[in-house]
């Protein structure tokens, strides 16, 4: 019993008139845990009740108080009849389970009606008294931190990043054609809410529980999304990365805090077994005798003896739990109680991260994806998480297999998502495969050459483009250069990633948000040639996206993508394709070579000359994006330096066909790498129309720049205005004579109007720049697209922002997030248990795995796609050598961290300071952003995840102003309970805000229409950098030289 | 391809003054895009028609939502869907409830009732007001007039208080209540040169000195309605032109006073019987409701107009109503000084404030 949940019920304002005869309402309250409700008396005839109730006490386990939602209802008292719901509130109390979030929720909570929507609001006080039990850990999770923030949270350090964890669980959907259904919506809603409510907090115990398996105490990066399979059920399923975090409180403090670690793995007997999951990292303890020895030719034995299992799925558990038997010690026993499936996590070294500390990466191989059409109604046990568990592994390996081959041992900026229409899903994880840094895994005593090169690396800030796998066993055709930077590495022409921009990358000028769209009929069909339809449409969608991406690119004059997101959106009778990412000219790669238009006939005088206008507008518009966007790099002479090019330049004109007419899937080469001028064919008008379609889009305004990552490369001052905003169209195509091409156009214009709306609505901010910039597609009906965009935009001061120099950057980069101490101690302190990789030096490494497999490669790229089953799973962007699975013993870190609790004294003292005036008259303000800062503001504390599902649904659309009334309602009000709730908890912004469902169904017929929404983010304080004291403009520089002097000395 | 639905939904609303402003006048969205159009907005940036489209609905939407918290304010204030820094809510409350003079000539001092708002086709059709303009004015008066109608305490603090208006407005607001209450005609043609800030400047003298408010704070109503002891009481005044004897004293007093100072001093002279007679002979009328009403009629037809039509500069008009009103000090056969201060002192104020062109 280790858990007295304590509720109190002050008063209500603002309630609706329930009684039309007196014009008030006689109101009390239901709150329920549970099983367990209690009520209040009925407060008569008021609109603001002052119930001030008793605290009602729920005694419950931690386990309930992790899946159980406080469910709070008011209600109409009515003599006669049965009382009247006015509304609801669904208070999740996970916030108050763990010591350094939140001590009390207590403020003004909006009472919702799935019909009605706000209807008043309720003051309630909610606090935990969590007893003590030393075997508390081992039933729940309670005090396992969750983040939305895909980075380490700017008030903690990283002790160390354990790894992917990831959840799922099904159940029944209470409703799933609502329209149909005998029930009262309104019942079946509610219903619904309160399920997903209790499906995420059992998701997220689960998660917990994982993490502790692990040794963690916090999920970084976590991402909750629902699948609404309609008949085969209700999935609720996350990933996240699970770490050990520390409370930053003094700089002084961590430092014991990292050594107690590092001195217990002392004992460990490592040599004997290279194994890559036990590394602990420990900068400022000089370890000698626990060097982490890996000869090269041990490790490739491993790699090859593992290769013959064909990308097993099953762990060696024998190996496992030899290893954790060695290395464990008391970990022993729980690591056997490790069930098989957790083993399998950390078969993924997969970070759902997107920022890191500089050096974290060494190289970046490439962004790495893998798609798969499945069958819901061929699930064999719907109620069973089984099938869908086998889905996502399956996919998740296929994407390790990716990286293999891409020389890298991780996954960093990994995601997943769906796409569900009717029976048929489309399940889809990208990533960026990449080598991290074998000094965050590991101590610091490695073989020099691998010190050497990352010594050489890091200063230059270019050591990330470097390419990670073999130059002469390339996996894909590229064309490699040495690097601009360092003239050392070589580097590829372009590259591709997930993540956001890393902070020490040198970047040329401004970015800018790219975006690729597409669209392809298909013919309706049903169950298995459906999805044979669908699966054979994947690829060269994959590949005009990728087309469209690096034409792009390329008309930009950039030369590298980040925070890569391709969505690919099932429909009844089409596929939507929709790629953005945040096009930069990283100043290590080579300068892109221009476009060049070739036409495929050149008899024709007129033709000719047509063509050679075109290409003028063409070359027009590169110099033009080029000065918009300030890209003038520095002239190298290649000659004076002197530095071996390997291919001097040429123009050498490479034809290739870029229309779908190609039937050979084995001639998916999406590499464009081997020629420096980039040529477009031009034989038929699909080629003609993409031509214009490029040249169709416009340059946003004078004043504004766009991104879809956390910041905009190369601006830097950032002003405190922000502003987030959800912006949704749907456009009903005319469905007459509809071809892909007037489809494309109509997408097309759908975006760019949509872009273009939003620049003229946030014109008073110019200069500004619209971070995050978050699009979603999807395809209610037949012949309806919605488009769904959250962004946020943020002011910058323009004199400033136009210095570009790397200095700059990073100055306001600490000054953005201002946790500068953190930002920098951190990656010291990192170390990792569960990278299931291999830490190796990645050259030699792949250089013995790639050359034995270099016999091989293109067969087996040929075979590795096969695109004729249903059930196939659709790789792409870099056509891969399956490697082989390579099983990794876990072992597990023998860290004792203790978290540090801050005293309940101080915390209530803080709160009371920080806690906006509920009561008052006015209302605080509480800001919402995407990104995982406030600019000009330092965040002091972290107050718990917010996760919230809502349904609104009306059967009088028209009265309430049509389809765009009602959702324009619905999102405000969810902002609202959103705002509502972080004030509760004492905060005032919501970071790492994500809108991740918005599904809006109608039926103007009847005059009803029904939207999903399901949003999170992280709640915290945040305190205005001008209301600190003035250290904190001098103190970064010094802790920075600081920390990267003791970085130096320790490794 | 056609737009099902076109929404924008900020964490902060925004708000543009210049839609907002379009939207209280009563324009549609496509007449508010046109006028926008007109204004040149496309051309400073570089927007389309059908942004611009997107955007006037959008903001009208926003504004229809945002207009069931208008008609309570503190409501607006305390509201959680929409996150509105406060210089706006005061913006947006400020406009709402400002009023365009020509309507309000046309309704001040009418009944604030059905039969009046029936009437507002004519005044849009007048006014060149849009009648959904109208209606939102009409319906603010009325509003504030329900709200305010039986509480106690200062008129316009009451209003400023359930309104959350500015100083200005919520003083014109009280002119506007007190007016409807007391239904002064204003509309008559003789009274048309008078604009709403002459009467308002009235009115709020006679809230000060002429209601029930002016001697008793604890009453209702006390703002709202004339203190009708007082008006019984003025019929006492009479005796200032009844009594030959004073009415000679009187005139002798303010001429001997003037003589020299006044340009038109013969004129006065030889209306001063006469103009003396207009003034008493309104204060003792007071005491039927209909002669209330009529009181801004009787002013101008008593004084300002006699006075005009023999050119009286306004600052002869000053020494005059000064010398006139201080002189009944010296009348010892008269008794009733304080009652004369009353009246005449709110009097004075609201002649110089009529007397004009």
């Amino acid at each position: 019993m280790p858990g007295k949940l304590k509720v109190k019920i002050v008063a209500g304002r603002h309630l609706p008139v329930m009684d039309r005869a007196s014009d008030l309402t006689d109101a009390f309250v239901e709150v329920k845990f549970g099983n367990t409700t209690f009520k209040t008396d009925v407060y008569l005839k008021s609109l603001n009740p002052q119930w001030n109730s008793e605290w009602f006490k729920f005694e419950v386990d931690d386990e309930d108080l992790q899946d159980e939602p406080l469910q709070i209802t008011v209600l109409d008292h009515d003599t006669y009849s049965a009382n009247d719901a006015i509304g609801k509130v669904y208070i999740d109390i996970d916030p108050l389970l763990y010591s350094e979030a939140a001590t009390v929720i207590s403020g003004w909570f909006p009472i919702y009606d799935t019909i009605h929507g706000i209807r008043g609001e309720i003051n309630v006080v909610v606090k935990v008294d969590l007893f003590n039990d030393l075997n508390r850990f081992r039933q729940s999770s309670c005090g396992v931190k969750f983040f939305c923030t895909t980075s380490i949270p700017k008030c903690y350090r990283a002790v160390i990043i354990h790894g992917f964890v990831e959840e799922l669980v099904v159940n029944e959907d209470p409703e799933y054609q609502w329209i149909d259904r005998i029930r009262t919506p309104r019942a079946s809603n509610e219903a619904r809410q309160r399920l997903i409510s209790l499906m995420s907090g059992e998701l997220q115990r689960k998660i917990g529980l994982k993490v502790l398996e692990m040794r963690g105490n916090a999920v970084v990066g976590y991402l909750q999304c629902f699948d609404l399979e309609g008949e085969s059920g209700l999935v609720v399923r996350a990933i996240g990365t699970a770490c050990t975090l520390d409370k930053l409180s003094s700089p002084a403090a961590f430092l014991p805090a990292c050594n107690s670690p590092s001195k217990e793995m002392k004992e460990l007997p490592f040599n004997e077994d290279p194994n890559p999951n036990t590394h602990s990292s420990g900068p400022s303890t000089p370890l000698k005798n626990q060097t982490y020895s890996f000869s090269p030719s041990k490790s490739y034995s491993r790699q090859s003896s593992s290769s013959d299992t064909d990308l097993s799925l099953t762990p060696k558990t024998g190996m496992g739990s030899g290893s954790a038997g060695k290395e464990g010690g008391p970990f022993k026993a729980l690591l056997r109680q490790q069930t098989q499936s957790a083993l399998e996590q950390r078969e993924f070294p997969f970070f759902t991260l997107t920022a890191f500390p500089p050096g974290f990466l060494v190289h970046v191989g490439g962004v790495v994806s893998a798609r798969s059409v499945k069958l819901l109604d061929r699930i064999h046990n719907p109620d069973e998480p089984e099938t869908r568990d086998a889905w996502w592994a399956e996919i998740r390996q296929e994407i390790k297999s990716h990286a293999k081959a891409l020389g890298c041992h991780a996954v960093v900026g990994y995601s997943e998502s769906t796409s569900i229409c009717e029976e048929v899903c489309i399940l889809s994880a990208s990533g960026t495969a990449a080598v991290l840094n074998p000094r965050f895994l590991q101590d610091g005593t490695v073989e020099g050459c691998l010190e050497q090169r990352i010594e050489e690396n890091l200063p230059a800030g270019c050591g990330f483009c470097h390419i990670p796998y073999d130059e002469l066993n390339m996996p894909f055709p590229a064309h490699l250069t040495y690097c601009y930077n360092c003239r050392k590495q070589k580097v590829p022409d372009v590259l591709f990633t997930t993540i956001d921009l890393p902070t020490d990358a040198t970047v040329v000028g401004k970015g800018c948000l790219i975006q690729a769209r597409l669209c392809r009929l298909k013919k309706k069909a049903q169950a298995e040639a459906n999805a044979t339809a669908i699966s054979n449409l994947l690829p060269f969608m994959e590949y005009e996206v990728h087309t469209q991406l690096m034409n792009k690119l390329k008309l930009k004059g950039m030369n590298a993508l980040f925070g890569l997101r391709i969505q690919i959106t099932v429909g009844e009778n089409m596929l939507m394709g929709l790629a953005s990412a945040t096009a930069v000219y990283l100043a290590a790669l080579p300068m892109p070579g221009g476009i060049q238009i070739a036409g495929k006939t050149p008899s024709d005088g007129s033709y000719e000359q047509h063509i050679s206008h075109m290409q003028k507008k063409i070359s027009d518009t590169i110099a033009k994006n080029k000065e918009l966007y300030e890209i003038n790099p520095p002239e190298i002479s290649e000659e004076i330096i002197g530095s071996p090019i390997p291919e001097p330049k040429q123009r050498s004109r490479l034809l290739r066909s870029q229309s779908e007419s190609s039937d050979e899937v084995t001639e998916l080469d999406l590499s464009h790498g081997k020629k420096d001028a980039f040529v477009l064919e031009i034989d038929d008008t699909d080629a003609m129309e993409d031509v214009h379609s490029l040249l169709t889009d416009v340059p946003p305004p004078s004043g504004f720049y766009s991104c879809n990552t956390e910041i905009m490369p190369g601006i830097n001052n950032w002003t405190s205005e922000i502003q987030m905003f959800t912006s949704v169209r749907v456009i009903r195509l005319s469905s007459l004579n509809l071809t892909n091409q007037a489809l494309n156009k109509n997408f097309n214009d759908l975006c760019e109007n949509l872009l273009k709306s939003l620049y003229f609505k946030l014109r008073s901010m110019i200069p500004c720049c619209l971070c995050h910039v978050n699009f979603t597609v999807s395809l209610p009906e037949d012949e309806l697209i919605q488009v769904t965009v959250t962004a946020v935009a943020i002011t910058f001061d323009k004199n400033q922002a136009l210095q570009t120099t790397k200095t700059h950057i990073e100055k306001s980069l600490q000054r953005a997030s201002t946790d500068n101490e953190e930002l920098l101690q951190f990656p010291l302190e990192l170390c990792s248990d569960s990278l299931p990789s291999h830490p190796f030096p990645p050259a030699k490494e792949h250089l013995e795995s790639a050359r034995s497999n270099s016999g091989i490669p293109a067969a087996q790229r040929a075979t590795s796609v096969d695109y004729s089953s249903f059930a196939d799973r659709c790789s792409s962007w870099i056509e891969l050598i399956k490697l082989k699975a390579q099983t990794i013993r876990r072992g597990s870190i023998k860290t004792t961290v203790t978290v540090e609790k801050a005293s309940p004294m101080g915390e209530g003292n803080f709160r009371n300071r920080s806690a906006p005036p509920c009561a008052n008259s006015t209302v605080g303000v509480v800001k919402m952003t995407p990104l995982s800062f406030i600019p000009g503001a330092k965040i002091t504390k972290y107050l718990g995840i917010i996760n919230m599902f809502f349904i609104r649904e009306t059967t009088s659309l028209r009265e309430e102003g049509g389809v765009s009334g009602f959702l324009h309602a619905f999102i405000a009000e969810v902002f609202a309970m959103v705002r509502a709730h972080v004030a509760a908890l004492g905060g005032n912004a919501v970071v790492s805000y994500i809108m991740k469902q918005c599904v809006f169904m109608e039926n103007p017929n009847k005059n009803q229409a029904q939207c999903l929404i399901n949003v999170s983010g992280d709640a915290v304080i945040f305190v205005r950098e001008s209301e600190l004291e003035v250290i904190s403009t001098q103190q970064p520089t010094a802790n920075c030289q600081q920390s990267c002097a003791g970085g130096e000395v320790t490794t | 391809m056609t737009s099902e639905l076109d929404i924008f939904v900020g964490n902060t609303t925004l708000i543009d003054e210049e839609v907002y402003r379009l939207w209280l006048d009563g324009y549609s969205v496509s007449d508010a895009v046109a006028l926008r159009v007109r204004a040149g907005i496309l051309e400073q940036t570089g927007a389309t028609a059908a942004v611009l489209q997107s955007d006037t609905m959008d903001h009208y939407r926003t504004f229809h939502m945002l207009e069931r918290l208008l008609h309570a304010p503190p409501k607006l204030l305390h509201q959680l869907v929409f996150q509105i820094p406060p210089s706006r809510q005061a913006l947006l409350i400020e406009r709402y409830y400002a009023f365009d003079e020509a309507f309000v000539r046309e309704v001040l001092g009418k009944k604030l009732s059905k039969g009046t708002k029936k009437d507002l086709d004519d005044i849009s059709a007048k006014t060149g007001i849009t009648l959904k303009s109208c209606r939102r004015q009409f319906d603010n008066f009325k509003r504030v007039f329900k709200v305010v109608e039986e509480m106690r305490g200062s008129l316009a603090d009451n209003i400023q208080q359930h309104f959350l208006f500015s100083d200005r407005l919520a003083r014109d607001y009280a002119a506007i209540v007190f007016f409807a209450n007391n239904r002064f005609e204003t509309a008559k043609k003789k009274l048309q040169y008078l604009s709403f800030g002459d009467f308002a400047f009235c009115a709020e003298l006679m809230i000060q000195n002429w209601t029930l408010g002016a001697v008793d704070s604890q009453v209702d109503d006390m703002d709202m309605d004339l203190d009708k002891e007082f008006l019984q009481d003025l019929k006492e005044l009479k005796v200032l032109v009844a009594d030959k004897d004073l009415l000679d004293l009187h005139k002798s007093l303010v001429c001997t006073a003037l003589r020299g100072k006044l340009g038109v001093f013969s004129e006065m002279e030889a209306n001063f019987k006469n103009l003396s007679r207009g003034l008493v002979n309104v204060a003792a009328k007071l005491t039927h409701n209909k002669d209330v009403r009529d009181l801004f009629v009787d002013l101008v037809e008593k004084f300002v107009e006699p006075c005009r039509s023999d050119h009286w500069p306004l600052g002869d008009v000053r020494l005059f109503l000064n010398q006139y009103s201080v002189t009944v000090h010296s009348l010892d056969g008269f008794r009733h000084q304080a009652l004369w201060d009353r009246y005449m002192d709110t009097l004075r104020g609201c002649l110089l404030r009529l007397y004009h062109d």
